[in-house]
């Protein structure tokens, strides 16, 4: 197995870095690496991965990068010769990366919170203590970060949950969650984008096309961009 | 054009898929056995990355709604033309009208029909992938029905197929020095130790010396594995990361999950393995009720599989063309 830490920085000992901390680093399969940043679930450590993000993708070897949730997946074109030599190479960028702060768009999300795709809203209400009206305007008044794609077609990862109306993946999911479900999933937050199966927490519905294989850009969301829930109807 | 007259669910177009789009939430697809593809576009004249048909699920027929060379690679088995056995691994004239049929395979999952000039359908997203995840690409993004017509795109500069066809030795004969043959039906998938392979202590070594059954939930997405269930020491909350196809996840219940060609982009569970890539391709063939057991690889030893593949691809990338105009030569 191939777990590797990041090494100290002794070159470049006056260029003054944020405490990033050791990443964690590992293969999954022969050609694909994934990148873990340390500590809080924080826009600081996004921040970096979009830095390394863009730094990875640019190296010649490699197809194809895939930013997650303070972490990064690199997809080699081959596998390595020196698997040791990528892994170092990695982790020389992780430390060295400055952190990067993506100018987005800000998407305005109509909500109909509560009513018959609100499935789970109530079992949020007795894990959280909080009124059904509570957790609406918790959830519409904060504001998000789209911090990764990913799962389905277009589905945005959202950053800025209040911890109030954190609420754990069902161990038993929905076998059927329709599209457009606005759901709550640990400390994050997202629009379901697949009718199907499904473990996170309902507690409304967007009616907004998000994905389009045949646009220029098919996939409304972008990471960095800002996203806002609107209350077009509560019913409670 | 061809015209699909029997086929079974989730039977699709595919191709190479569409890789590089995993950072908005699409998985890339493909064949599930790429090699078989490969081949089989080799063999037809075609470039690697147009679409062929992927039957799963068989009986199946078409009908040839024109003269066409085509080729029908992945299984075991002969396909049949109008009823006459034909080799399989092997490029064929149809004349116009012709009907091919594949039977279920003896022990195979998988057959890719190529035609020369590739099956046309609407290239979204750089691929012609059926993505059933999402209901695009393909054709309507769905799978194959009965009545349905398939344009083929026109080929330019072909060479004429020799009367008697022409066929390759198969992947799993030509490279038996790399790919071990399957004994008593356990099928043997390489594999590297994956970032939380360390969590499952004694449990890791259950992971790699058991037969694992692929279970009937099964399908393009993942395998889901069944067997004397493995837990970490430890429950660990991870954060959602990219995954890529052959990752061995191990949900709560502790039968693992390989994420296949459809897989999901983003997952959280822990991962005890990935299955080196070079290997994805025979893993495509096994079948639901098939058996597996994971025998632990390196870095190196994937590379040089890699290689090995890569040679026996441009072999015949090479032959093909050179035995066409020899035998072309001598009629």
């Amino acid at each position: 197995m191939m777990i590797a830490t990041s090494s100290i920085l002794t070159t470049q000992a006056l260029q003054v870095q944020p405490a990033k901390g050791q990443a964690r680093v590992s293969f999954i399969g022969s050609r694909s690496i994934l990148l873990e940043a340390p500590g809080e679930f924080d826009l600081a450590a996004q921040r970096w991965i979009w830095a390394l993000s863009q730094i990875a993708g640019a190296w010649s070897d490699v197809a194809e990068v895939i930013p997650g949730m303070t972490n990064l997946l690199t997809i080699l074109k081959e596998t390595p010769e020196s698997p040791e030599a990528v892994v170092d190479r990695l982790l020389n960028a992780w430390d060295n990366a400055s952190s990067v702060d993506l100018v987005g768009k800000t998407v305005e999300i109509s909500v109909h919170y509560g009513g018959e795709y609100a499935t789970d809203l109530a079992a949020l209400c007795d894990f959280s203590g909080l009124s059904d009206r509570e957790v609406v305007r918790i959830h519409h008044e904060a504001t998000y970060r789209v911090f990764a794609l990913g799962s389905a077609p277009g589905f945005g990862y959202l950053h800025g949950l209040d911890a109030r109306i954190y609420m754990p993946r069902k161990t038993v999911p929905s076998i059927k969650m329709e599209r457009g479900c606005v759901t709550i999933g640990g400390m994050q937050t997202g629009v379901a984008m697949l009718t199907g199966p499904n473990g996170w927490n309902s507690i409304g519905y967007a009616d907004l096309q998000m994905f389009d294989p045949s646009a220029a850009t098919p996939a409304l969301l972008a990471p960095g961009d800002t996203v806002r829930f609107v209350p077009a109807r509560i019913e409670l | 054009m061809i015209e699909i007259i029997e086929t079974g669910p989730f039977n699709t177009v595919q191709d190479l898929g569409r890789p590089g789009y995993r950072n908005i939430g699409v998985t890339a697809g493909g064949a599930m056995d790429p090699l078989a593809l490969q081949i089989a576009n080799v063999l037809v004249g075609n470039a690697d990355s147009l679409a062929a048909v992927e039957v799963q699920t068989f009986p199946f027929k078409l009908r040839f709604l024109g003269p066409s060379v085509f080729a029908v690679a992945g299984v075991d088995g002969c396909p049949l033309l109008n009823g006459r056995e034909l080799l399989p691994w092997c490029a064929n004239l149809a004349n116009e009208g012709d009907v091919l049929e594949l039977s279920a395979p003896p022990r195979l999952a998988r057959a890719y029909i190529a035609v020369a000039g590739g099956v046309d359908v609407p290239v979204l997203m750089g691929s012609r992938s059926t993505a059933l995840r999402g209901n695009f690409g393909g054709v309507e993004g769905r799978p194959l029905q009965k009545n349905d017509r398939l344009s083929i795109g026109t080929q330019v500069n072909h060479l004429p197929l020799p009367a008697s066809g022409l066929a390759v030795i198969q992947p799993s004969q030509a490279m038996a020095d790399v790919f071990e043959p399957i004994v008593d039906g356990v099928l043997q998938i390489r594999a590297i130790p994956a970032g939380e392979h360390h969590l499952f202590a004694d449990d890791a070594e259950a992971f790699w010396s058991q037969i694992w059954r692929i279970s009937s939930r099964s399908d393009r997405t993942g395998y889901r594995l069944s067997g004397d269930p493995i837990k970490p020491t430890e429950v660990v909350e991870m954060r959602s990361h990219g995954v890529v196809p052959g990752v061995v996840q191990v949900p709560p219940g502790g039968e693992p999950i390989i994420q296949m060609s459809d897989a999901n982009t983003a997952g959280g569970y822990p991962k005890i393995a990935g299955v080196i890539e070079a290997d994805l391709w025979r893993l495509g063939q096994a079948r639901a009720g098939g058996k597996i057991r994971f025998v632990r690889s390196s870095h190196e030893e994937a590379r040089r599989i890699e290689q090995t593949v890569a040679r026996y691809v441009e072999d015949i990338r090479q032959t093909v063309p050179m035995v066409k105009r020899a035998l072309n030569a001598l009629t």
